[in-house]
């Protein structure tokens, strides 16, 4: 960080990039909202709050210097803790990192921890106690996101000295997290949509998306959110960052349509949801790949996600394993999808674009690693969870709806009639 | 006096509405529903996976009639509600004690 000078357009696209990553948050909450049935509409909102909640909390605290600190020994696995504890040295407006203020950068980033752990919830919809989940958020944050994401954004004399091994001595291409990001969050949704369990009812009810309108305007915004996601790694208002909105847009406009067509072919008919599942499903592949690739590959990564995914979400009915949201069908194989195909379609390190295969199996054991490193982390935190503290809401309460019985209120109150009355005593505080 | 309840298609409510209009019947009340009798239901394909769904939408009509009225009433619904096909409706009747108009006082079949 030495002789480091704030450049103001850079300062100024990265600013803007943190709050557009911010608005995925609610883009989310959306799209998971309204794909859940009307009495747990509340309670998948309150997890991607919640998230957001304690994992900033905790990215200020030791998060930011897990992932970006020097790497222990050099050993590439996990930055060190005290470097930059409680953002020491960091937080005020001197500092700078790259070309941008420090503070921008530690706020940018630590809306992806952020947004990961959001993204695993959707796994377990209508059927988590909320304390429990919270405590899974922060846990997993810990001891899986922060060591992944070191593994994989910090690089080399950027924000410290040593870096990741997957950044670094690996050499496998993730721009804006593929695998980070979505692997490890699809990976976890997958271990604790098995530690759970279905809810009642799983597969003998189709139970519904309650409010597709939710679901379409979900996705339009993380969609408009994404281009601080990948445009915005590139840590600078560059070519580079006009590159990855480019790809972004390209990559998802393909992937709805594969998504449509697949379904129109199996199903018979193209839904507003698999529109909405196919944008993101074109989001999540394009994200490792937005800077490795030109046009036509991002439209072939959008393409093979968009079906691939659409041919996934029947597996947990197959496998009988309750992905509420199906992250594991778009986070997870939409992730395999774009970090795998940079071996194939990147420019000069593809297979098909002027490279062997060395870079294939880069990638290959980048997606590997945080995916076997995810899963199995995940499964021990959530089952340590359940064992403890118990991690599932009654079956009463999963029945009479999860929003009322946990958080005492329901999404839409459809009649003014039946709210009850004031008890005297805090009447007479009213009045 | 007898009050008459119909249980029709969805798309068939403003054929009966009409039909009943045309001849005097002033008031009816009409609610959503959902049921299945020999229709049985059907199979949807949603997301990948297949599932049966016996609950079909209908309409519940009921209007309140005269005992003379009884019979007139009944055949227009039926041959206003009639598509020919499976899933057109039952009608029944219940016999009424007492109907009493809110706003006047009116008792029996004044109050219809």
């Amino acid at each position: 960080m030495e002789q480091a000078v704030i450049n103001s357009g850079d300062t100024a696209w990265m600013l803007m990039s943190a709050g557009l990553v911010t608005l995925m948050i609610p883009g989310l909450v959306l799209f998971y909202g309204g794909m859940v049935r009307v009495k747990s509409v509340l309670n998948m909102m309150m997890m991607s709050f919640g998230a957001l909640a304690i994992v900033f909390v905790l990215w200020i605290a030791y998060g930011f210097s897990l992932v970006f600190g020097d790497s222990v020994n050099g050993s590439g696995l996990i930055g060190d803790v005290s470097q930059f504890a409680f953002l020491k040295g960091l937080d005020n407006s001197e500092a700078v990192i790259g070309t941008i203020p420090a503070a921008v950068f530690v706020g940018f980033q630590g809306m992806f921890a952020a947004i990961t752990v959001a993204l695993i919830s959707g796994a377990i919809a209508d059927r988590a106690k909320f304390g429990a989940w919270l405590v899974f958020a922060g846990i997993w944050a810990t001891i899986v996101y922060f060591p992944v994401a070191h593994w994989v954004f910090a690089f080399d004399d950027f924000v410290a000295k040593t870096g990741g091994w997957i950044a670094n001595d690996l050499g496998a291409l993730d721009f804006a997290g593929g695998t980070a990001v979505h692997i490890n969050a699809g990976a976890a949704g997958l271990a604790l949509a098995l530690v759970l369990g279905k809810r009642v009812g799983f597969g003998k009810m189709p139970m519904r998306p309650h409010n597709l309108p939710l679901v379409m305007l979900g996705a339009g915004l993380l969609w408009f959110g994404w281009f601080g996601f990948n445009a915005g790694s590139a840590i600078a208002s560059n070519g580079t960052a006009g590159l990855a909105l480019l790809n972004t847009i390209g990559a998802t406009a393909a992937a709805v349509l594969a998504w449509l067509l697949v379904e129109k072919m199996r199903d018979g008919h193209a839904t507003s949801l698999g529109a909405a599942s196919g944008v993101v499903a074109g989001l999540v592949a394009i994200t490792p790949a937005c800077a490795a690739v030109n046009a036509s590959g991002a439209l072939i990564i959008g393409a093979v996600s968009g079906a691939l995914c659409a041919l996934s979400v029947g597996l947990k009915f197959k496998f009988g394993f309750d992905d509420s949201l199906d992250v594991v069908a778009v986070h997870l194989v939409g992730g395999i999808v774009g970090t795998i195909l940079i071996g194939f379609v990147g420019v000069d390190v593809g297979l098909f674009n002027g490279g062997g295969t060395e870079q294939l199996i880069k990638q290959a054991i980048g997606a590997g690693a945080v995916l076997a490193y995810s899963f199995v982390l995940s499964y021990v935190i959530a089952k340590l969870v359940d064992l403890t503290i118990g991690f599932r809401i009654s079956v009463e309460q999963e029945l009479a709806g999860i929003d009322l019985a946990i958080h005492a209120e329901r999404g839409y109150e459809f009649s003014d009639n039946n709210q009850g009355n004031f008890l005297a005593s805090s009447r007479g505080a009213q009045e | 006096m007898k009050l008459i309840t119909a249980i029709l298609k969805p798309t068939k409510l403003d054929d009966v509405k009409d039909a009943l209009h045309a001849v005097g019947i002033n008031g009816m009340t009409v609610s959503e529903a959902s049921g299945f009798g020999r229709q049985g239901g059907h199979t949807e394909v949603y997301r990948g996976a297949e599932y049966t769904v016996n609950l079909v939408p209908k309409i519940r009509l009921e209007v309140l009639v005269d005992d003379k009225d009884v019979d007139s009433v009944l055949g227009v619904i039926v041959k206003s509600a009639s598509t020919g096909s499976i899933g057109d409706g039952k009608v029944w009747t219940t016999p009424i004690d007492q109907v009493i108009r809110v706003r006047t006082g009116e008792r029996g079949p004044e109050a219809i």
